[in-house]
């Protein structure tokens, strides 16, 4: 404990290793938040997409902050509920209503949005409601979307996409985002003003209750952006950092722990097991590491903990172990260890008892600087598109903008946002690291 | 701090400190001593890329997993054939069914999958075995036909799906290797000579930006350059449809190269640098260096005599493995830039369980690899004379 506190008071002498602190403070601040405030379950549950959760969500939508650095002003997402509208209602005849909803809204934005929508909440039982819907723009053009009968779907909410909609887009010779949005003297850029919409509803059943709803999504969404699923990518960003930083720690503690301690069984015996494991160890150069990862991931598991037990396997016999068994050689025949066995102590006591505390202000630097290699290792696995299948990680987010053409198609905050966060984990372990080995490597220090 | 003790090397670690080094140790006293040490070391890295090649077979077939899978695959092709032969229609279904099974048993045994993939029961069972059959074909290099992929002209010979994806993979990584290792050598060695000055301070903080694996800078590097300032390609070879002047077709290879290149390089340089000026400072601080400079050596000589030589071996050896490793090209590199070298072949063949692929190239790295590390063996008895030859043994 004593030499714990004495190190990290050393650390802090570094400027880099403060800043280095910094990072990782910050990434585990990331963490500990995502983990409270997202469950590990619901984070699965939402990155899996099911569900309404993020149908109101604008797709490939940059982030909100990117609108600060553009010269025009970006589209943000409408929602507008019956709550909002003018609600007339009259009876016709004795049973059947009609109800009369009539939403107006201000569009200001530079951009065209990216895609309509109206939903209808209805809980009719037997004789579903017919809907009419009138888009009247602000220069007073007027477009009938049709009527249509609600179709029997429970008490879900029935969408109508409408920009997906075939029939409307010949009738009005486009796609409706551009065409009711459009100055019809400059076509390329969006008229501004109030948009009103009436959308009348006959309702068939005396119990029967609609709630419309007109959703004008926009191409800016949150402090992340969206992906092409209209998840929040945001999820995934502050899930990464847990992931990570876990995988990588993990990673890096499990692979020094049991090589050093093969490395001792190797030098503390000696003979028969000393050959041995130097054998394995020239076994081990010859087997592709990443090919075997991948095989593993494509044939047996792609859990980010199946790669992990592979990654050990592989490397309790890695080359490192070389370098740590002739530190062992050379502690060998130290004489506390002598000391040990006149006393009695067995093998396995004075291996962990004695040579491995030996060495282990060694190891520190370079389980730190192993960290990053591990966390940027699940990123490239994820790449080649054997990520965790539920886990939303930063490597998974890559890959989806890499396989989505997030590169051609300009969605760059989709690369940066996790890119940025891995650089930074990166930056942070590989500066606590370097100061570290200046720290428990007199012969660095001088220099 | 640990001398590292022993012969051999320590894998393909790019870059060595002193503690790695060699020990100062007996001469090679007679050849015939040194000849017993070449026949052990020979005979320790035949039986490594034995064993290693053994258990890629093991892996790349899923322990013999891939049979089950190829035996389903042969029976549906049969029972479709079968069904779909308008000269079978007269047979009733319990005909056809034995007919289908008879075609299925002869197909399994005339690809002999119906002996068993692996049993350790025996000695000879095992050499019945096939995985013993595949590590024979695979150790002489004979290495088959492909299962499902293809080369260019339409081969299925693993050795021609092999041989026109090495040139490029060797043409790109070869030039990316050569460049970090040579820029990084003589960046350090000039930083080593100003050390405490401003670029070499600076060089130590930019060390982390080697974290980031190179397809990692690729990425942003496309971000750049193809998509935003759109002045070079976002992958691929050669411009499409290729140029027909071959001079034309030369520069567009290289218009496409840049960006890989780069990538590479970015990520392996400041580490290099960091790291051989590191380890040349370290070497600069020894003893016997401090003492030649009391005497007053020039620089230069003090550099070449005192500080390059020791650290010889380990140059030769971080060059050596480091051409090795480019021949095998960079899998996520080369996936991300769609670079039609040895990398994406092994993606492909491993996305399609391509067994004989995969251990062609396994089998072929190991090979080279092995005869890389006995060579270096050779060549560190001949330059290092401070090397102790003791019949193999480490220590």
């Amino acid at each position: 404990m004593r030499t714990f506190l004495l190190t990290f008071q050393e650390l802090m002498r570094y400027k880099s290793a403060l800043v280095g602190l910094l990072i990782l403070s910050f990434l585990v601040g990331i963490a500990i938040y995502a983990v409270v405030t997202i469950p590990y379950g619901e984070a699965v549950q939402l990155w899996r997409g099911t569900g309404e959760k993020w149908r109101v969500n604008p797709r490939n939508a940059s982030p909100v902050w990117v609108d600060y650095f553009t010269p025009k002003k970006l589209a943000r997402t409408l929602i507008l509920d019956s709550g909002q509208a003018q609600r007339t209602e009259e009876m016709l005849g004795t049973v059947a209503r009609r109800i009369e909803f009539i939403y107006i809204f201000d569009y200001n934005a530079d951009v065209f949005p990216s895609e309509l929508a109206i939903t209808y909440k209805t809980n009719f039982q037997k004789k579903p409601p017919l809907v009419e819907v009138i888009w009247i723009t602000p220069d007073g053009r007027e477009f009938s979307l049709g009527r249509e009968t609600l179709k029997q779907v429970g008490l879900r909410t029935q969408w109508h996409m409408l920009s997906v909609d075939e029939k409307l887009r010949r009738a009005i010779g486009g796609a409706p985002e551009k065409i009711f949005f459009m100055d019809p003297e400059q076509p390329e850029r969006p008229v501004k003003g109030k948009h009103k919409i009436i959308i009348k509803a006959i309702l068939f059943e005396p119990d029967a209750e609609i709630s419309p709803q007109v959703i004008v999504y926009g191409t800016v969404h949150g402090m992340a952006g969206t992906d092409h699923l209209r998840r929040d990518i945001m999820v995934a960003l502050l899930w990464g950092a847990p992931v990570a930083l876990s995988f990588g720690l993990a990673a890096s503690f499990g692979t020094v722990i049991t090589s050093i301690i093969f490395a001792a069984i190797s030098a503390w015996f000696g003979g028969m097991v000393d050959t041995l494991l130097q054998r394995l160890t020239e076994i081990r150069m010859v087997l592709p590491t990443l090919p075997i990862l991948i095989m593993v991931g494509l044939f047996y598991s792609k859990s980010i903990w199946a790669i992990l037990a592979t990654l050990l396997v592989l490397n309790i016999i890695e080359s490192s172990v070389k370098t740590y068994r002739a530190m062992f050689l050379q502690e060998k025949n130290a004489p506390y260890i002598e000391a040990a066995r006149s006393y009695g102590a067995g093998s396995i006591r004075i291996i962990f008892r004695y040579l491995i505390p030996r060495v282990v202000p060694w190891l520190i630097p370079s389980f730190v600087l192993a960290v990053p290699s591990y966390v940027f290792l699940e990123a490239s696995l994820s790449v080649l598109g054997l990520g965790d299948p539920v886990l939303p990680t930063w490597g998974k987010l890559l890959s989806d903008a890499y396989s989505q053409g997030a590169l051609y198609r300009g969605y760059y905050y989709w690369v940066l946002e996790p890119a940025f966060l891995l650089m930074l984990s990166g930056f942070g372990f590989t500066l606590i690291g370097y100061t570290l080995d200046r720290i428990f490597n007199p012969k660095l220090r001088e220099i | 701090m640990a001398d590292k003790k022993g012969t051999g090397l320590d894998g393909p670690v790019p870059f060595l400190y002193p503690k790695h080094a060699m020990e100062r140790s007996l001469h090679i006293t007679s050849i015939a001593r040194f000849a017993r040490y070449l026949v052990t070391r020979g005979l320790f890295i035949g039986f490594s890329i034995v064993v290693g090649v053994f258990l890629t077979v093991v892996i790349a077939n899923m322990g013999g997993y891939v049979d089950a899978i190829k035996k389903a695959e042969i029976e549906e092709r049969i029972s479709m054939a079968v069904y779909q032969n308008p000269a079978n229609q007269h047979l009733t279904s319990e005909e056809l069914r034995s007919l289908i099974e008879a075609k299925v048993a002869q197909e399994i045994k005339r690809l002999g999958l119906d002996k068993p993939f692996i049993r350790f029961d025996s000695l000879a069972g095992f050499i019945k075995s096939r995985a013993f059959l595949y590590l024979v074909n695979a150790l002489s290099m004979s290495l088959g036909r492909a299962e499902h992929l293809y080369s260019s002209s339409g081969s299925k010979r693993v050795w021609l799906i092999i041989g026109e994806r090495l040139p490029y993979s060797v043409l790109l990584f070869t030039s990316a290797s050569l460049l970090v290792f040579f820029s990084s050598l003589v960046i350090a060695l000039i930083l080593s000579r100003r050390h405490g000055s401003v670029w070499d301070k600076m060089s130590v903080s930019l060390a982390p930006l080697s974290t980031a694996p190179s397809w990692f800078y690729g990425i942003i590097l496309i971000i750049i350059f193809a998509s935003t300032l759109r002045i070079l390609p976002f992958g691929g070879l050669v411009d499409v449809p290729p140029p027909e002047n071959r001079l034309m077709y030369m520069a567009s290879v290289l218009k496409h190269m840049v960006l890989p290149l780069l990538g590479w390089f970015i990520s392996g340089i400041f580490l290099g640098v960091y790291s051989w000026r590191t380890f040349f400072l370290i070497y600069s601080s020894e003893d016997y260096v401090e003492m030649a400079r009391a005497k007053g050596i020039p620089g230069r000589a003090l550099e070449r005599r005192y500080i390059l030589r020791p650290t010889l071996p380990t140059i030769i050896t971080s060059f050596a493995l480091m051409l090795i490793s480019a021949w095998m090209g960079a899998i996520i590199t080369e996936t991300v830039f769609n670079w039609p070298g040895l990398g994406t072949l092994y993606m492909r063949a491993i996305r399609q369980f391509d067994t004989p692929v995969i251990v062609g190239l396994t089998v072929i790295y190991a090979y080279l690899l092995g005869i890389t590390v006995f060579v270096l063996d050779i060549v560190y008895a001949i330059v290092d004379p401070r090397i102790r030859v003791s019949g193999g043994k480490g220590e």
